[in-house]
């Protein structure tokens, strides 16, 4: 079977719908991070305030993707933002608690001797506890990247799926070949984002010589 | 154009509450769906999450599996799946089911292996037999995680099965998916509200569920005052 076959040429070029799918997804778990790492530090320092953060994330991430992008499209049209936007909260709910657990996980030894060694504030937050915290961190980054490679694709419900506009196209013309492409390229890619991610977690942290899990 | 309007608007005309495209049927077809791709999915995980959780051994095809039903976009799978059977139940329900898997297998597997050894061992040491252990400490202990596991395989079936309108199949998806079709903004929004409250009536009966099984001893602590 060909892996590529012919797609209609007003959906694009591979390599054009490639880059949309991981534009959208990548900017995601990007803005969710940078969202992610002072709400859950916040959480760390006011631990009363986990708990109903915890809430509105599980809340938030149990709405489904159709759902908010249609509800969005008033506001902000038929475009990425669109999609962007549900990702991006989605990434936030994967992300905020691993980080807090993260950090809270490390052992109190280590902090004592961080500050004994002159660490305090924000100094010991970049240089002691985040790049300790960076497994749990990780592993969160893990699953909000491959989900959202995925998740990408429902936007051509809206029009602005990127490679799922091929499951468009595949469904009106019938074409079982395009949805197998379209599937299989998109595993691919949320496992291409995923291995990178490894790599990333091994580089980081190259204290810990075993193979995250 | 606001959402809300058009989604009241919607919600409030009587004529679409009756028939069978009418608010209930679509919501009680969505239902079915949902449980019955949780129930599938749970048949076939919940005994593989025992068993390699109970035997600690198998971690790394259950971790890998989850990771690659993550990537699987379920759009994708759905439109295949009925390109190729035709709109047929078993269609649509194979992706579903795909999707409730993993997250069942996982957190059984992690729930059961990490339960405390000194549990395990004092069970065994009053005499009870390895699926008595099993049942009467593993799976008590475990029950937190398990749950859990249940409760995202329920949540995705229900963001899926919305999903799966998109292939001619009902559930509450319809109304987004001919909305659009029509170009009525009323249904979609309406059809997006519905959908949103009943995933958040799934996340209150798994509070209920927790409250109900969760052991006493297992509870999360109330924080005091």
């Amino acid at each position: 079977m060909n892996l590529f076959p012919h797609i209609p040429s007003y959906l694009g070029t591979y390599g054009s719908l490639i880059q949309q799918q991981l534009t959208m997804a990548l900017l995601s778990v990007l803005f969710g991070l940078i969202a992610a790492v002072p709400l859950a530090l916040l959480c760390v320092r006011y631990p009363k305030i986990y708990p109903p953060i915890v809430a509105v994330l599980t809340v938030v991430y149990s709405l489904p993707s159709i759902a908010l992008f249609v509800l969005l499209v008033p506001s902000t049209g038929l475009t990425q933002t669109t999609v962007i936007i549900p990702l991006t909260l989605y990434s936030l709910a994967a992300l905020v608690p691993n980080i807090v657990e993260g950090v809270r996980g490390i052992p109190e030894d280590v902090r004592l001797a961080a500050v004994a060694m002159g660490y305090t504030g924000a100094r010991r937050l970049v240089a002691v506890d985040l790049p300790l915290a960076v497994p749990p961190i990780m592993a969160g980054l893990r699953i909000a990247t491959v989900g959202n490679v995925s998740m990408v694709s429902v936007g051509t419900v809206i029009g602005v799926g990127a490679f799922g506009a091929l499951f468009t196209v595949a469904a009106q013309l019938s074409r079982s070949d395009l949805a197998i492409t379209g599937v299989i390229v998109i595993v691919l890619l949320a496992l291409a984002c995923d291995l990178l991610l490894v790599v990333t977690q091994r580089l980081l942290t190259p204290w810990n010589k075993r193979r995250p899990r | 154009m606001n959402v809300l309007t058009d989604a009241w608007g919607w919600l409030t005309t009587s004529a679409n509450w009756h028939g069978s495209d009418g608010i209930p049927t679509r919501f009680v077809e969505h239902f079915e769906y949902s449980v019955e791709a949780v129930l599938i999915g749970a048949l076939i995980a919940f005994p593989l999450g025992l068993l390699t959780g109970h035997t600690k051994r198998g971690g790394l095809v259950v971790t890998s599996l989850a990771n690659v039903a993550r990537a699987l976009p379920t759009l994708g799978l759905v439109v295949l799946l009925v390109v190729v059977m035709g709109v047929k139940f078993r269609a649509v329900m194979i992706p579903l089911v795909a999707l409730t898997v993993p997250p069942i297998l996982l957190n059984t597997y992690e729930g059961v292996r990490n339960v405390d050894p000194q549990l395990t061992d004092a069970a065994k040491g009053m005499g009870l037999r390895p699926w008595q252990v099993l049942w009467r400490a593993e799976v008590p202990a475990a029950l937190p995680l398990i749950l859990t596991g249940f409760q995202f395989a329920a949540v995705n079936a229900v963001a899926n099965t919305a999903i799966a309108a998109y292939s001619s199949f009902g559930g509450l998806g319809r109304f987004i998916i001919d909305g659009l079709a029509t170009t009525e903004y009323g249904e979609v929004a309406g059809g997006a509200v519905l959908i949103v409250i009943a995933a958040i009536l799934n996340l209150l009966f798994f509070i209920l569920l927790r409250r109900i099984f969760i052991s006493p001893g297992l509870q999360p602590k109330k924080l005091a005052g």
